[in-house]
């Protein structure tokens, strides 16, 4: 019962902060509602017993890119919104009815799953080897056990990722540079 | 000997330098150096290999040298099936090239050493160009005479024609030098058509091109005693070359005209060396000539026609190199005669010392004219004889040597040339003494207007003192002047180092050689004293190989065996060239001429010794009588031009007739200009014509209906083609309409545009989903 | 009972949220942060689904998630700079140069 509660005020701050980071004039407004949606959606994570994810979040998200994203504002300095354009209803009509078709969509499949077998009959059962061995390391913890996977299964794309961040911080140098 | 290629290589080399680099780089005195240094180190060789060549025994006096690979094996059709065409670029080294290697490298260095004085006025580069000239020349003739087969000899033979027409036309800013070299080439021309067909046929014929090989297989051949077989086509087309390059009739013009070159070339290549390559060919088709009587006929009556003909212009020229250019016709006549009446050695013996006396006769008519200043009209000399006393003794011992007074070189060969027409045909001996006649007779006219009587030249500083009364005369004097002006360029080469100063002897550069040249005119002879005279006529015998095929020569004979010991021994004596003559007993030499004479004519039986006798003593007759008429022509020449000049004169005026006739060279050259000359000139014009209207015409044509095409093809490609491009831009400039609406450039757009892709997508997927339930 | 469609339609709601900031709003600043958050939504989903199967894999998805959004906002935001310097304007509306 108190998940449950829990769930659902965490819900409603994630989507709350979300539809403000979304509609706030005020860009650096904008931003600092994003650090409290990231905030939100870490505690999430402790609730779904994924606490080194919340960390990250925490850490990276909160922590990095959003000041990121404040230099940014900072340094374009807007001196007037780019939304006060004209007609600011003309999208904004597009966006209801995107919302309703979408609501429409959400309900259905709620309904289907809500009468269908949707899941596997056998969630407790890992079909891999690797699966196997990380059932076994349950014990130990929830950060040992996603290290063990990203250093043994996953050691690959987890230097593909490290690659990508490398060209990805190069060529953040490169655009930002004055002078090419 | 397998260095005999060096022979032609070495002048070949001193060509390729003077070429190069002399003529921008080298003085006068190195271009020379360098042409003369080629020249003795090719004839310290030609020695060398010549003695090599005399160190073996008399049969196997043959060596052969491959040098390189010419012509790879081609497939040809012959008469006896496909034949192979392959040829080597071989030398081979036999006691006639041997002979002829001498003759070349010998006269030429004495005429190398000559023309560094003749030519010293000259002009830098003119010099270096001469002498690159010169060497090239002597490298195409020992090419000529050490290649081993037809294509080879064929090189070289056009190469001396080429370097002729360089020659003569050494001054080609002087039009009469370059119409003179012209002449000469084109005339070439002919002859050497007629030898490359005689090549083809050979080659159709036997299958190969080596001499040795096309030698030893004509002698197997059936001698064509009647009618015309294959050999004597063969024969007469070979002939035609040789009358090309021999100056013989109707080829003849061209060689004294040729006397426009510088008078070295005149004495290297007209007289001595080039054009005595068609009797050298004869000769070394002897073989096939001896099988085809008919052409030996044909040859031997051209060869005396033309001595005769070019005797007789020979007698009233006044030009002392045209007398001397006739005289060289007529000569080469006496060889033709020579070969025609199957006496090859003999024609070949006469080639040798004629390569002397005239090589010495055109050299002291160089230094004449040097001294002279230009001048060549003999009218214009006379009394030279103090001036030039060098000249003139050397002179008169090749005037003497080609009039065949004994015992000078032209004696014997020309003598052993009657003596054998006589045997073979009494009316060919009979027109062969009428031309010595002349001959004695024109050449002493030349001595005589030369070197006796009183100085009739252009008067210089100081004329008084020698006390030339005529030249002193102001008519003469003035009609002097204007020739020598028309001689200015040749004067200029004559004596470019300031003004004439009279009549003087030439440097020791000149000199020299015509002294060496003069003893070699006297001594030349003595290696074919005849039997007759208790000689062993070693020339004869040394040559004889390159005259006979193999399998005769190897056939073993009676006759033969008794001879080898005393033939072998004549030919080693060879050796000592000069002290041959006692040696061999006249006995045994005597019965080795019997063997020849059997191996020429199979059918006669050997003379018995009676015969060999009266032999012996009709030949000491016949020499006797050409001695005397030699006698009679210089005594009338004697008479005419030195006691009393005023017979001639009336001489000329009782026979204008027949005096204008010779002067003008019996209108031969009229003849030619208003037969072959006109009619090829109208020919050509004819086919200018139809090149001009028609062909040019068609060319045009095809341009016109071009450039009008293309207009209609322009006009297409505008409208029709450009249009169709055109239609196709519009069609789909109007059909993106739609599209290009959809590329607003705006992310967002496209973002939206994506997002509807994925509710469509969705909601297929919820639709078949609800089929599904 | 709190079961994974609870977390899916979070998730959606979230995504939708995202999206429909990318569809509207004409800061590109705020565009990005748009997408910020539609790629926490797939986080969530993805953790969801991880606790459900009681398998890490999800979250070590989701690892690869953040990196590759914070790849994308480092270079996303040079090209924001770039662009700004160029056109002193942050407003995607002039960011046309594609058009035809």
């Amino acid at each position: 019962m108190g998940q449950a509660i829990a769930f659902y005020t965490l819900s409603a701050f994630i989507l709350g902060f979300a539809v403000l980071v979304v509609s706030t004039k005020d860009t650096v407004h904008s931003v600092l509602f994003l650090v409290l949606d990231f905030l939100f959606v870490a505690a999430l994570y402790v609730l779904l017993g994924a606490p080194f994810l919340a960390a990250i979040q925490v850490l990276v998200y909160a922590g990095g890119i959003v000041v990121l994203y404040l230099f940014v504002v900072m340094l374009v300095n807007l001196k007037r919104s780019p939304e006060a354009h004209h007609d600011p209803h003309r999208r904004a009509r597009l966006g209801f009815v995107l919302a309703a078709l979408v609501l429409i969509e959400v309900g259905a499949i709620a309904a289907y799953s809500a009468g269908g077998p949707v899941r596997p009959a056998a969630p407790q059962a890992p079909p891999t080897a690797a699966a196997t061995a990380v059932s076994a390391m349950r014990a130990v913890g929830n950060t040992e056990e996603v290290g063990w996977l990203l250093y043994t299964n996953y050691l690959i794309p987890f230097e593909v990722a490290s690659m990508l961040l490398l060209v990805a911080m190069i060529g953040a140098i490169v655009l930002a540079k004055r002078e090419l | 000997m397998q260095y005999i290629w060096l022979i032609p290589l070495l002048p070949g080399l001193g060509a390729l330098v003077n070429g190069l680099v002399g003529i921008r780089a080298f003085s006068r005195r190195t271009s020379g150096a360098v042409a003369c240094a080629t020249m003795i180190a090719a004839l310290g060789v030609s020695l060398l290999a010549f003695w090599e060549l005399l160190g073996l025994p008399a049969d196997a006096r043959a060596y052969d040298v491959t040098l390189a690979s010419w012509i790879p094996a081609i497939p040809l059709q012959t008469q006896s099936g496909m034949g192979s065409l392959q040829v080597p670029w071989g030398f081979r080294l036999d006691p006639l090239s041997g002979l002829m290697i001498l003759v070349v490298t010998g006269i030429g260095t004495l005429i190398h050493i000559y023309s560094t004085a003749y030519m010293a006025a000259e002009p830098r580069g003119g010099v270096a160009r001469f002498f690159c000239y010169l060497n090239l020349f002597c490298f195409f003739m020992l090419v000529l005479v050490l290649g081993n087969n037809y294509l080879v000899m064929f090189v070289g033979w056009e190469g001396v024609g080429l370097c002729s027409y360089l020659l003569i036309g050494y001054w080609y800013q002087k039009k009469s030098a370059s119409d003179a070299g012209k002449k000469a080439f084109i005339t070439n021309r002919i002859g050497d058509w007629g030898f490359i067909l005689g090549i083809f046929l050979v080659f159709y014929t036997f299958g190969t091109l080596d001499f040795r090989a096309v030698q030893n297989a004509a002698g197997a051949m059936r001698v064509e005693s009647a009618g015309i077989g294959v050999l004597s086509i063969i024969c007469l087309l070979l002939f035609v070359g040789a009358v090309g390059k021999s100056a013989q009739i109707p080829l003849y013009v061209w060689l004294p005209d040729a006397m426009e070159g510088p008078t070295p070339v005149s004495a290297l290549i007209h007289a001595a060396t080039m054009v005595t390559a068609g009797v050298y060919m004869v000769g070394r088709n002897a073989v096939l000539f001896s099988h085809a009587p008919t052409v030996m006929l044909i040859v031997a009556v051209v060869g005396v026609l033309t001595a005769l003909f070019a005797a007789s212009i020979g007698l009233v020229q006044y030009d002392i190199k045209r007398v001397l250019a006739y005289s060289t016709v007529s000569q080469l006549g006496y060889m033709f005669t020579a070969m025609g009446v199957g006496a090859f050695s003999a024609g070949a013996f006469h080639l040798m010392t004629h390569a002397f006396f005239k090589a010495l006769l055109f050299l002291g008519s160089g230094s004449v004219i040097h001294a002279m200043g230009g001048e060549q009209d003999m009218r214009r000399m006379g009394g030279l004889k103090k001036y030039l006393p060098v000249t003139y003794a050397t002179m008169v011992i090749g005037t003497l040597a080609i009039a065949g007074i004994p015992p000078l070189s032209g004696f014997f060969s020309k003598d052993e040339i009657l003596f054998r027409s006589f045997e073979a045909n009494k009316a060919i001996w009979a027109l062969a003494v009428v031309t010595a006649m002349m001959t004695a007779f024109y050449m002493f006219r030349l001595l005589s207007m030369t070197f006796f009587g009183a100085y009739r030249g252009p008067a210089w500083e100081g004329a008084h003192r020698v006390g030339a009364h005529l030249a002193a005369d102001p008519h003469d004097h003035g009609h002097a002047a204007a020739a020598h002006g028309a001689q200015d360029s040749q004067a200029g080469h004559g004596h470019g180092h300031g003004a004439w100063h009279g009549p003087h002897e030439s440097p020791n550069a000149m000199t020299y050689p015509l002294m060496a040249l003069a003893v070699g005119a006297i001594v030349a002879g003595f290696v074919g004293i005849p039997t007759a005279l208790y000689g062993g006529n070693t020339i004869e015998h040394f040559l004889e190989p390159s005259f006979t095929a193999e399998e005769v020569r190897l056939k073993p004979d009676t006759t033969t065996e008794t001879t080898t010991g005393t033939t072998t021994e004549t030919a080693t004596a060879t050796g000592t060239l000069a002290a041959t003559e006692t040696t061999t007993g006249a006995a045994a030499v005597t019965e080795a001429e019997s063997v020849r004479s059997v191996r020429l004519q199979p059918d006669q039986a050997p003379e018995t010794p009676e015969a060999e006798e009266s032999h012996a003593l009709l030949e000491l007759g016949l020499m006797g009588f050409s001695v005397l008429i030699a006698a009679i022509g210089i005594g009338v020449a004697w008479k005419l031009y030195v006691t009393s000049p005023e017979i001639a004169d009336q001489l000329a005026e009782r026979f204008a007739g027949a005096h204008r006739v010779l002067s003008n060279k019996y209108y031969v050259d009229e003849l030619y200009d208003a037969t072959v000359i006109s009619g090829t000139m109208a020919g050509g014009r004819g086919l200018w014509a139809v090149d001009r209207n028609v062909i040019d015409g068609a060319v045009n044509g095809t341009g016109w209906v071009t450039i009008i095409s293309s207009w209609f093809s322009g006009l297409t490609d505008r409208t029709v083609v450009d249009g169709l491009v055109n239609l196709v831009g519009r069609v789909v400039e109007a059909g993106s309409v739609v599209f290009r609406r959809l590329q607003t450039g705006l992310v967002q757009n496209y973002a939206l545009v994506m997002l509807f892709g994925i509710f469509a997508f969705v909601s297929i997927y919820l639709f078949m989903r609800a089929g599904t339930l | 009972m709190i079961t994974p469609t609870h977390y899916m339609l979070l998730s959606a709601a979230l995504f939708i949220i995202g999206v429909i900031g990318v569809m509207v709003r004409r800061n590109i600043i705020i565009i990005f942060m748009s997408i910020e958050l539609i790629l926490n939504a797939v986080n969530i989903n993805l953790v969801a689904f991880s606790r459900e199967w009681q398998h890490a894999v999800g979250q070590v998805f989701a690892i690869f998630v953040v990196a590759v959004a914070a790849a994308e906002a480092a270079v996303g935001l040079g090209i924001i700079l770039a662009f700004y310097r160029n056109k002193e304007t942050v407003n995607i509306d002039e960011m046309n140069l594609m058009k035809w």
